[in-house]
């Protein structure tokens, strides 16, 4: 049973609070796909960026969550959604709009989105230095420990990750609301199927192209903040999440936010199976097993620090064999 | 005053001229069909006087006002409905859904006039959860002109609405064309079935190389011997 159990908390929850991670993130970068057809490459410092925002918000006013019981950088959340989709519009009317003006093709926006890259890095780091740091900046990590009878081993979950699964359910849950019910919400899968006749039909298409980089900035926020405070805040988060959400997108088939959601679940569970260390679960089976065959002390895939290569698998896989996705997106 | 008006309109694609001067006139109850040969600027008329290419020279009115190169957004405000020969739907949307896009700037009369739709297109309320791009093509055809008719336009641009459909589905269009018109929708389409077309017109403008060939009511055009050998096969 304790092997269980170290299965649940190394890969269940592991996997789960990855997969959610991914899925916010994929589910920005395959609507700003479907709106402004074009891979948003700095989507994942949007994400940086909206951690950052908290980080500050947090520093400045580290007992904001005290009177709710809950960390300042939850209570500090909406503030940080709300300047980081004002930041995600901004560039877009700056460098992304006069572009679109101009007519360029997809792979210049593509150019342009990696330049956003660096410059968002860049500025991140001149503030935040390159160390790693706590969201938590007055305040500690509250774990829960679960015991079960009879068994010693018990299941570990921490308050940022209930907090992860819970936020997740209410932004998938309220983004098909919004897409499936508000007029906006049909307007903007509108403009997605043909923009054109979405033009001619009296839609706004400027106000869909803003609501869209409010929703990925809110959700980029959201999973960064989450992550960032289950582990750390870095400046070079980005560049560990934009290969997993690009492949969660990709996976999922562009264009599909149920897709990105079911793929960011998929490319973080993988991850988590692969690095997994199987040795665990096998060891009640040690004394029945043959003496010649003796059990490794470490039974994982690929190291931990190789983690980057499992998405990286999976995208080229996909791209190879399967480019439309699980539910038949358009291809990039 | 006419309902629309088209006055010597020049203009094309990327400096390439396509129409020369064409001139075309309709009152609020009539039909205006527009036919001719492969290129002469049919469709790129219409799209012109929608506000899709750039007219360089001439001006087009509605009801006397000048609406020469305004934006399609702008000329939906004022009441025009046009609907493309292909892509003219939301395929991954529902039927429904589809009508509720074209009275995406007046929401508040989409309810009834769904209603509205369903009653004159009974085929689209059985299948008004499914999603459109599922539908044969005279369905979308009628999803197509729904969405269009959504907005309550004075005037209907149809490029082409029988292109590719069965002589079954033809007649139904004209038929359905003919009665929006009855409603009071001033219409002006561009077909390529340009017989059948012009039984229903009351205005014909046949055009060649971007400029007015013959321009008469439907009925004359279909009697005129020179109209019916170059350009009615006959």
């Amino acid at each position: 049973m304790n092997e269980l159990i170290y299965f649940f908390n190394y890969v269940v929850v592991a996997g789960s609070v990855t997969g959610c991670i991914y899925a916010m993130g994929a589910i920005g970068v395959t609507l700003i796909y479907s709106i402004l057809r074009f891979a948003h490459f700095a989507h994942a410092d949007m994400m940086t960026l909206g951690t950052f925002v908290v980080l500050l918000l947090t520093l400045a006013f580290p007992h904001a969550g005290d009177a709710l019981g809950l960390p300042t950088a939850i209570v500090m959340l909406p503030i940080a959604m709300a300047v980081t989709s004002l930041v995600a519009v901004g560039i877009d009317r700056a460098f992304y709009q006069p572009l679109r003006a101009h007519g360029v093709k997809p792979i210049v926006m593509v150019i342009a989105s990696l330049g956003v890259t660096l410059m968002l890095q860049g500025l991140i780091r001149l503030f935040a230095g390159t160390g790693a740091q706590s969201l938590y900046v007055d305040a500690r990590k509250e774990i829960f420990r679960i015991d079960l009878p009879g068994i010693t081993r018990p299941i570990v979950v921490t308050e940022p990750q209930i907090i992860l699964f819970a936020v997740t359910i209410v932004a998938v849950v309220g983004l098909h609301l919004f897409l499936t019910r508000a007029r906006l919400g049909k307007a903007m899968r509108a403009m997605s199927d043909n923009p054109d006749l979405a033009r001619a039909s009296g839609i706004n298409t400027r106000l869909i192209i803003t609501l869209t980089w409010i929703i990925a900035g809110s959700l980029a926020t959201l999973a960064g903040t989450l992550l960032s405070l289950d582990v750390a805040f870095k400046p070079d988060l980005s560049f560990f999440l934009l290969l997993p959400i690009f492949a969660a997108a990709i996976v999922g088939g562009v264009g599909h936010p149920y897709g990105a959601i079911a793929g960011g679940f998929l490319v973080g569970f993988a991850e988590t199976l692969a690095v997994f260390n199987w040795s665990v679960l096998l060891r009640p089976l040690r004394d029945s097993l043959p003496t010649w065959l003796e059990l490794p002390n470490n039974l994982a895939l690929v190291g931990t620090e190789y983690k980057i290569v499992v998405p990286f698998f999976i995208l080229v896989a996909v791209l190879i064999w399967r480019p439309t996705g699980i539910f038949k997106g358009k291809v990039i | 005053m006419p309902l629309l008006e088209a006055i010597d309109v020049h203009g094309g694609y990327g400096g390439m001229n396509i129409l020369n001067g064409v001139d075309m006139a309709i009152e609020a109850d009539e039909i205006g069909v527009i036919v001719g040969p492969n290129g002469a600027g049919k469709s790129t008329m219409l799209k012109a006087i929608f506000g899709l290419l750039t007219i360089t020279q001439g001006e087009i009115r509605l009801r006397g006002e000048a609406i020469t190169n305004l934006s399609p957004h702008k000329l939906v405000e004022m009441g025009m409905g046009f609907v493309p020969q292909e892509k003219n739907i939301f395929p991954s949307l529902s039927v429904e859904e589809n009508l509720e896009m074209g009275a995406f700037l007046k929401p508040a009369t989409a309810s009834r006039l769904k209603r509205q739709i369903y009653e004159f297109f009974p085929p689209l309320f059985e299948k008004r959860r499914q999603p459109a791009g599922e539908l044969s093509g005279g369905q979308r055809q009628m999803v197509a002109m729904g969405r269009a008719l959504m907005n309550e336009p004075s005037v209907l641009l149809l490029d082409e609405p029988t292109a590719g459909l069965s002589p079954r589905y033809m007649n139904e269009i004209f038929e359905r064309v003919k009665t929006i018109n009855a409603a009071g929708v001033g219409v002006l389409m561009v077909e390529q079935n340009a017989k059948q077309a012009l039984r229903i017109a009351h205005k014909g403008f046949v055009l060649a190389a971007g400029q007015n060939r013959f321009t008469d009511t439907g009925e004359a055009l279909l009697n005129d011997p020179q109209v019916a050998k170059s350009f009615l096969g006959g």
